[in-house]
């Protein structure tokens, strides 16, 4: 770097100035520009790992000995959740809401539904759009643009977990076949970063969509033939979705040769290689990503995929 | 396997301590007029309009003579002289570190106010400052004394004692500053088996008791041997204590986490994290009572 420097320096001596100024100023460009590549590839890979604390080795060790041993920090097993609070109906203006309290995550999703064009290779079927909003409450990175990376990895793995056909009955938002149906818009806004976001982002858009009211509606034909959609006027006469059969995420992570379930972040630290598993109440897997920089064993992947469907099986009467 | 037990919702009944209260507290909120009376001089936390003193944040009034101000409850940590305070490593600089504190700035540890490993009493020279971060590393956890506060308001921390210095294997908790109570000495070894550390910056640190102190090594060695399911049980019992007791908004002290701690001995660890304690803490440190025990 310092030869460069001369290099140039001898260069602005004998051509002109102006030349090697500019010369000057594309090298100190290009390293600001490396900077803040180089800084933003940081930040993404945090963001990536959910804007994980920093532990000192002699900490992460003892989580790391805990989790081998079944006794976590907070006293929880390996299969152990944390304490959850699930509400519904929290935001009026939606046509339905859901907040969910894991520990220390929150997480506030609104769903509202709304009339439009369905999809050209899908004529008879609504759908649904997720958005994920990390708000700037949950940590100073996320301001700006800084929860950008973080928002469409979510968004990304939601459409993945919802691309499955009997998710969401989605003949059941169709108005009139290739002219009207119902767009759900599930928007989801993180306030509070506690670790394990997808589990408690996947419980929260399954209770706003069980909240989800859709009015119904009548098309009318006209003489001419144009049809006209009349919504009915009692506000309490709608229909509801059926979320049997919505999966929930259990996010797996990998610490020392075990996995543990509803990591918080500290443990998010320690763990190298998660496994997200999206689980209908029936057993049945709809996907399976794997998140972080670690690698997992075929063998462990495995052993890791029986548990999330016993989890998910304990949680699945409370929606019927 | 796992089990999980699921209720429906009850209606939440607010947190009611049968504790004998002292004096009458002045609690303002921002806006709240304090006093119409022009003889006083305003302090932090407070700001003058129309001749009349208006508080500027939520928290306590405090009255020196003719001087008012106004205490926030829920604030950074505001370091003092002689406070020990846990911090974390966030920079290693060329003579000196930055420790991480939850105050307004981070604070400063210079290499000078660290003491060698071996024990030496030396100036430190160039080899020293090459190796700062076989020391210290960012991201490691220290127990330091505030020794000067800068003019800009940043602390001077010191670890010129035996029990200071670099921490090893335990668990780290944060809490508002506000709720670790002012004690003579903040390291506590508790009989239930585990040591907890209460810094004045609201991060608690508990960690196995050690058997043996090596009183040679100066804090700077970390000792790397898995702790024991007995002793492990017995910090995340504390861990969980602690939490119940910031979540409920009272003091931490030695004694308010002994009483704490005796109180959830009938339920399992585990059970602790769902359990909501009511536990009852005089202001004298006796427990009166613990009034109910939820789920």
């Amino acid at each position: 770097m310092s030869e460069r420097r001369a290099t140039l320096r001898r260069l602005s001596c004998s051509n002109g100035a102006s030349h090697c100024s500019r010369l000057l100023e594309g090298t100190a460009a290009s390293r600001e520009r490396r900077k803040r590549k180089g800084l933003s590839a940081v930040r993404r890979e945090e963001a990536g790992s959910m804007a994980a604390v920093v532990l000192s080795e002699p900490e992460k060790l003892y989580i790391v000995h805990g989790v081998q041993e079944d006794l976590r920090v907070d006293g929880r097993g390996c299969e152990d959740y944390r304490c959850a609070e699930v509400e519904t109906d929290v935001v009026s203006n939606t046509s339905g809401s859901a907040r969910v309290k894991l520990g220390n995550t929150d997480i506030l999703v609104g769903v509202k539904a709304e009339m439009g064009t369905p999809k050209i290779e899908k004529p008879d079927e609504g759908y649904l759009e997720f958005c994920v909003d990390c708000s700037a409450n949950a940590t100073p990175e996320f301001e700006g643009r800084g929860g950008e990376e973080l928002g469409t990895e979510i968004t990304s793995t939601f459409y993945t977990v919802f691309s499955s056909e009997n998710s969401v009955d989605l003949k059941s938002l169709c108005i009139n076949p290739r002219e009207h149906c119902w767009v759900l818009y599930v928007d989801v806004l993180l306030l509070v970063c506690g670790g394990n976001l997808f589990d408690a982002i996947s419980i929260a858009v399954k209770a706003a969509l069980f909240n989800t009211r859709i009015p119904k509606v009548r098309v009318l034909e006209d003489e001419e033939g144009s049809k006209e959609i009349e919504l009915s006027d009692d506000p309490y006469d709608c229909i509801r979705l059926n979320v049997e059969n919505v999966p929930l995420i259990v996010t797996l992570s990998k610490i020392g040769y075990r996995h543990v379930v509803d990591a918080t972040l500290e443990e998010e630290a320690c763990s190298l290689a998660s496994l997200l598993v999206s689980v209908t109440s029936k057993g049945a897997l709809t996907s399976i990503k794997k998140v972080g920089r670690g690698s997992l064993d075929p063998e462990s992947i495995f052993e890791m995929m029986e548990l999330p469907q016993y989890v998910h099986m304990g949680r699945g009467w409370y929606w019927s | 396997m796992a089990a999980v037990t699921m209720r429906l919702p009850v209606p939440r009944k607010p947190a009611v301590v049968n504790a004998p209260r002292g004096p009458e507290k002045h609690l303002v909120a921002p806006g709240d007029t304090i006093t119409t009376d022009t003889g006083y001089m305003r302090g932090h936390g407070t700001y003058v309009e129309d001749d009349k003193l208006i508080a500027s944040v939520a928290g306590v009034v405090e009255r020196v003579n003719k001087l008012i101000c106004v205490r926030a409850l829920n604030t950074r940590y505001n370091g003092e002289v002689g406070d020990v305070v846990v911090g974390r490593i966030t920079e290693v600089q060329q003579k000196r570190w930055k420790v991480e504190t939850y105050s307004r700035l981070d604070s400063v540890l210079l290499l000078s106010s660290i003491n060698l490993p071996g024990g030496e009493l030396r100036r430190r020279s160039i080899e020293d400052e090459l190796a700062m971060r076989d020391c210290l590393q960012e991201g490691d956890l220290i127990s330091a004394e505030v020794q000067s506060v800068f003019t800009d308001g940043a602390l001077s921390l010191h670890t010129r004692s035996l029990k200071y210095g670099k921490l090893s294997q335990g668990v780290l908790i944060q809490v508002s500053p506000s709720l670790v109570k002012r004690q003579k000495t903040h390291f506590h070894d508790l009989p239930c088996g585990a040591s907890v550390i209460l810094g004045n910056n609201g991060y608690i640190w508990i960690y196995p008791t050690s058997e043996q102190r090596d009183e040679e090594t100066g804090g700077f060695i970390t000792n790397l041997e898995p702790v024991s399911m007995s002793d492990r049980e017995v910090i995340s019992r504390v861990r969980n204590c602690i939490v119940a007791l910031v979540t409920h908004k009272l003091m931490l002290f030695d004694t308010s986490i002994l009483y704490c701690y005796e109180a959830s001995l009938p339920h399992q660890v585990q059970k602790l994290v769902v359990v909501t304690l009511f536990c009852a803490v005089g202001g004298n440190g006796k427990a009166s009572s613990v009034a109910e025990v939820r789920w």
